[in-house]
């Protein structure tokens, strides 16, 4: 059996070359709403956050630690997602 | 049911790639947000179906940090989006911090866990402060000018030196925690001491470099818990955000290292 980080590392490597490509020939106006979107995505953490939440039983440290990820990553999401949706409604507005 | 979850990951996966591409096209954007959030959703439902999970923390997390992102992304000034930007930014930095110190088990972790930990602390911790005092220099909040002082260099020399040899002393005995509490708090210290040199007209490129250390975050914090979506996620965003730091820094006809070490620059030229 392959041990779990070769894969795992294998997952990475495309990935960041598939971020590599995925990233070509943006117009500048669009260079904050990307950034911003791809921000909102960095906020994934979340689903790291949730499910080391709910693997902890007992409410020590490390719950604590994981229900503020949560919070901190919901902020992140939510206000990532929201923010680049009003720069690119403002957009829009502007081409019409 | 654990099958059903790693194959919505993928689901969620496909739908960030294809959200991401259609950002990149002034027609689609706003679509590509839309698609790129659906994979959000569906990756967080995803993650809350593992079974034996306790809901209620995690609800009570995910209702004050949704209503705060919320109300932030809604009540910003549409001048102020960049700044705003910046602090969410710094929320994911902090939540890849503490998702790092929290996967911590001495016991139980092997070096390459152990190694990942240090480093989701380490790159989320610089991401949170950096990304503070980008948002202080762009709300005006602090001086936006470059600000140096002598043997600054040295200063952050000796912290990234700090940093490497507290991450090794830590990794070769995790049950110590000193040795972890030395890393988090350098790597604070890193991320203001690495913004604060740069001016605050080029915080927009700051903020694009910081989101792809953001997203690498992410990807540490990824392999600390053992999870495909935060790796594939994460790696998108930090490969992405360097890139798209590279468009903007060409788009003012400047090098990346230009933009990271002008205030350095500046200095030397006011003193010959």
């Amino acid at each position: 059996m392959v041990p779990a980080e070769v894969f795992l590392t294998f997952i990475l490597l495309l990935s960041i070359f598939l971020g590599f490509e995925l990233i070509n020939k943006v117009p500048a106006t669009l260079h904050t709403p990307l950034m911003s979107g791809a921000n909102a995505i960095s906020g994934i953490t979340l689903v790291g956050a949730v499910g080391l939440v709910g693997a902890v039983d007992d409410p020590d440290l490390s719950k604590w630690l994981g229900v503020a990820a949560v919070a901190f990553a919901s902020i992140n999401v939510v206000g990532g997602y929201l923010v680049t949706d009003r720069m690119l409604a403002m957009f829009k507005k502007k081409e019409g | 049911m654990e099958n059903a979850i790693q194959f919505a990951y993928v689901v969620s996966a496909a739908l960030f790639i294809f959200g991401l591409k259609q950002l990149g096209s002034p027609d689609t954007a706003r679509r590509g947000n839309m698609i790129s959030s659906i994979g959000m959703l569906v990756a967080v439902v995803a993650a809350l179906l593992s079974q034996g999970i306790d809901y209620t923390w995690i609800l009570i997390g995910v209702a004050i940090g949704g209503v705060v992102g919320a109300l932030a992304a809604r009540l910003v000034e549409m001048t102020s989006m960049p700044e705003m930007v910046a602090l969410f930014n710094g929320s994911g930095g902090i939540a890849s911090l503490l998702v790092g110190a929290a996967a911590l088990d001495p016991e139980n972790n092997g070096t390459f866990t152990l190694v990942t930990i240090v480093l989701s602390i380490l790159i989320g911790g610089l991401t949170f402060t950096g990304s503070l005092v980008a948002y202080g220099k762009l709300s005006e909040k602090i001086s936006s000018a470059p600000l140096m002082f002598v043997g600054q260099q040295v200063v952050n020399g000796a912290i990234v030196v700090g940093i490497l040899g507290s991450a090794v002393m830590f990794c070769m005995n995790p049950a110590d925690p000193t040795w972890l509490y030395v890393v988090i708090g350098l790597s604070l210290l890193f991320g203001i001491m690495a913004v604060i040199p740069i001016g605050g007209a080029d915080m927009p490129v700051v903020i694009s470099l910081l989101n792809s250390y953001s997203g690498l975050a992410a990807c540490a914090a990824g392999f600390a818990v053992n999870n495909n979506i935060l790796i594939v996620a994460g790696s998108l965003v930090g490969a992405a955000g360097i890139i798209l730091t590279q468009i903007m820094c060409k788009a003012m006809n400047r090098s990346l290292s230009n933009v990271l070490f002008s205030g350095f620059g500046s200095g030397k030229q006011d003193t010959t």
